[in-house]
């Protein structure tokens, strides 16, 4: 059987149906359930992202009467891009070793759940240690781990790994890379939750896509390439997202203790006005971060969906013109009184 | 392959034999190393179990590290032929850092702090959940892109007009600051608790519901009924992970709830291991009986202590927190 697909309806034969008031209602309910989270999101999320957008266009002072405004327009802005000494290098520093560790955590993870998946013996327990430091990590502790340097691992030369990496790169790329390696460990404590992730998406591919391959002729290295990757790429996107997330928001990252500091610095230009400002430029710098590896990973369409809606637009320009011409032979029928050819 | 013949081997037969059992041997090794279809080979195994074990050593390393120098004595700390086992089972550390960090009054304040929010979490979250999954509206997919905005968006942007609309309220430094957005599904990490309700409640059985609506059930019944007994395994994970977020949770919990500028009494444990130093310093002037320098065992005692009650729950409850991505469904069906 070949499936094509469905024939839409055609604009002018589809239906229209008023909603009933079974639907109505049906809606009413489902609005019912969610108006606990629409309440929450008017209090909590839209109006703080309005006034913290007018916090960080204003200067603001507290004083005995309340919050003092005044206008300063971007004068926030340009103050923390151009004579803040801390934010704009931390700033430059978060973004590198984001974007270095969390393709490091997502492949890891990849790694780690590919050979769990493998026949074993003892999976739950290695699940078990995997998983552990999902309920470890937090900034505190990660603070007094790392100040004990228990958070390298003093067999491998860390001294020396830095050493080598800086010889050859750039400084600006070197740092960061040599971060990584003397924070490795609390760095792979961020993929608990993205193994399992992967683990469990694994063991949803259907089995009998890989006895074809088998029966075609394919190797274990093409499956991995064919098959597995291409149905973990949705997961890959998760991840990445949830370990950026989650990295941004720890107290490890020195931005947001950064942020914090200077909403309650004493000094007349910082504050709230400022602190605002700079959350709004950390926000967008996160935002951009998540935008760029969902375009890597996001999923496309697949080839027959797209033509299918390249078909669809064809047809509707073609009905268009018709119904142009259509309505053209009317007006001219009506202009010199012809018969309209049908 | 041996023929049992009376008449004596010539040598050329023999030779034959012995490279066709040479053969078969080498077939089986090399099964064995390689492995077949359905079996994996030893190296691969070899391989597999000494990464993980590697891996596994690796990631366990800080952990047993914290518990070794929790034990130690000064003198063992800096006795350099000392390397993992401390010379005497020695629970000093554990003493000072306890009573430095008023353990008993700070473990129930945690408690607190990371459970009430988490039972809002629950009731809140599993509406909205449901509400999403059941129904049909205008404006869901607005609602669903904003949940989805929410988890992206650093809390930071937020952060201060909520802060100061706290502080209007008067719930600023208590634990109504945690509370009042998770009643409304707005707590720490809800848009991901939404999602897992989302995903759990479309897999319900529409057979089931439509079977309850036929009996005369409403909105609200089906939905505690029906709906909610088939969603103990997302009510479990749910409130596994809020509360372990919330325990762990220090950037929210010491604006809102502990204080920045003026401290209220409220503190966690997290709070108390983050003002250690300062916390050990004051303790150790006040109670001068017996009460030694900072050193890093009372750290790593202190630290040990501030999860120890998490890593019970995790051990404890082992199954769910490792099932709970698998069951959640997250990954789809």
């Amino acid at each position: 059987m070949t499936t094509y697909a469905k024939p839409r309806p055609k604009k002018e034969n589809r239906i229209r149906v008023k909603r009933g008031p079974l639907e109505k209602q049906e809606a009413r309910a489902g609005v019912m359930f969610v108006l606990p989270w629409i309440i929450g999101a008017a209090v909590f999320l839209v109006y703080p992202l309005f006034m913290s957008f007018w916090y960080a266009l204003n200067n603001i002072r507290l004083t005995s009467e309340g919050m003092r405004f005044t206008f300063l327009a971007q004068g926030n802005f340009t103050q923390i891009l151009l004579s803040d000494p801390d934010f704009l290098p931390e700033l430059v520093d978060y973004l590198l070793s984001t974007v270095i560790s969390v393709p490091v955590i997502v492949v890891f993870a990849m790694m780690i759940a590919l050979m769990l998946n493998e026949k074993i013996k003892g999976k739950g327990f290695f699940r078990l240690i995997f998983f552990l430091p999902v309920i470890i990590v937090s900034g505190p502790i990660l603070n007094s781990l790392t100040e004990q340097n228990a958070g390298t691992i003093s067999v491998i030369d860390t001294q020396a790994v830095t050493g080598a990496i800086s010889s050859f790169l750039p400084e600006v790329i070197a740092t960061p890379i040599a971060g990584l390696f003397s924070n490795m460990v609390t760095i792979l404590w961020y993929s608990g939750v993205p193994i399992l992730i992967f683990l469990s998406a694994l063991q949803k591919i259907d089995k009998s896509q890989y006895e074809a391959a088998y029966v075609d002729g394919a190797s274990g290295w093409e499956m991995f390439w064919k098959i597995t990757l291409p149905s973990l790429k949705p997961m890959i996107l998760l991840n990445c997202v949830y370990t950026i997330v989650f990295v941004s928001s720890n107290d490890q990252n020195k931005l947001i203790g950064l942020i914090k500091s200077a909403m309650f610095s004493g000094t007349s230009e910082k504050g709230y006005g400022y602190a605002s400002a700079m959350a709004w430029l950390y926000s967008l710098v996160v935002l951009l971060l998540v935008g760029i590896f969902a375009l890597i990973f996001m999923t496309r369409k697949d080839r027959y969906e797209k033509d299918a809606k390249k078909a669809d637009r064809k047809a509707k320009a073609e009905r268009r013109k018709v119904l142009k011409i259509q309505r053209r032979q009317a007006r001219h029928a009506k202009k010199y009184n012809r018969p309209t050819v049908r | 392959m041996q023929r049992s013949t009376t008449v004596p081997p010539s040598a050329e037969t023999r030779a034959e034999t012995a490279a066709v059992t040479r053969r078969i041997n080498r077939d089986r090794i090399r099964k064995l190393l390689l492995g077949t279809r359905d079996r994996n080979g030893m190296i691969k195994l070899i391989a597999i179990y000494g990464l993980l074990i590697c891996i596994g050593f690796i990631y366990l390393y800080p952990i047993l590290y914290m518990i070794s120098a929790s034990f130690m004595t000064l003198d063992d700390l800096l006795d350099s032929s000392i390397q993992w086992i401390p010379s005497s089972f020695n629970l000093d550390n554990y003493r000072q850092a306890g009573a430095s960090m008023n353990y008993g009054n700070s473990l129930l304040q945690s408690f607190l702090i990371a459970g009430l929010p988490t039972l809002c979490n629950l009731v809140a979250c599993s509406l909205t959940g449901y509400g999403l999954a059941r129904y049909k509206f205008r404006g869901k997919g607005i609602i669903i892109g904003l949940i989805i905005l929410t988890f992206v968006l650093p809390r930071q942007i937020t952060m201060i007009p909520t802060y100061s609309m706290y502080a209007n309220l008067g719930i600023l430094n208590s634990v109504w600051a945690f509370i009042v957005p998770a009643i409304v599904a707005q707590g720490l990490n809800a848009p991901i608790f939404i999602m897992i309700f989302w995903q759990f409640f479309r897999n319900v059985p529409q057979a089931l519901v439509e079977a309850a609506k036929i009996d005369g059930a409403g909105h609200f019944k089906s939905f505690f009924s029906i709906s909610l007994p088939t969603a103990a395994p997302a009510f479990i994970t749910v409130a596994l992970f809020s509360f372990v977020w919330y325990w762990n949770e220090f950037y929210l919990t010491q604006l809102f709830v502990h204080g920045v500028l003026v401290e209220s009494s409220l503190t966690t444990l997290i709070i108390q291991l983050q003002n250690f130093n300062t916390n050990y310093s004051s303790y150790a002037q006040t109670a001068a009986s017996g009460a030694t320098n900072l050193n890093e065992s009372i750290k790593m005692a202190g630290t040990l202590i501030a999860v120890l009650p998490l890593m019970i729950l995790y051990f404890v409850l082992q199954r769910h927190f490792v099932e709970s991505i698998d069951r959640t469904g997250i990954t789809g069906e």
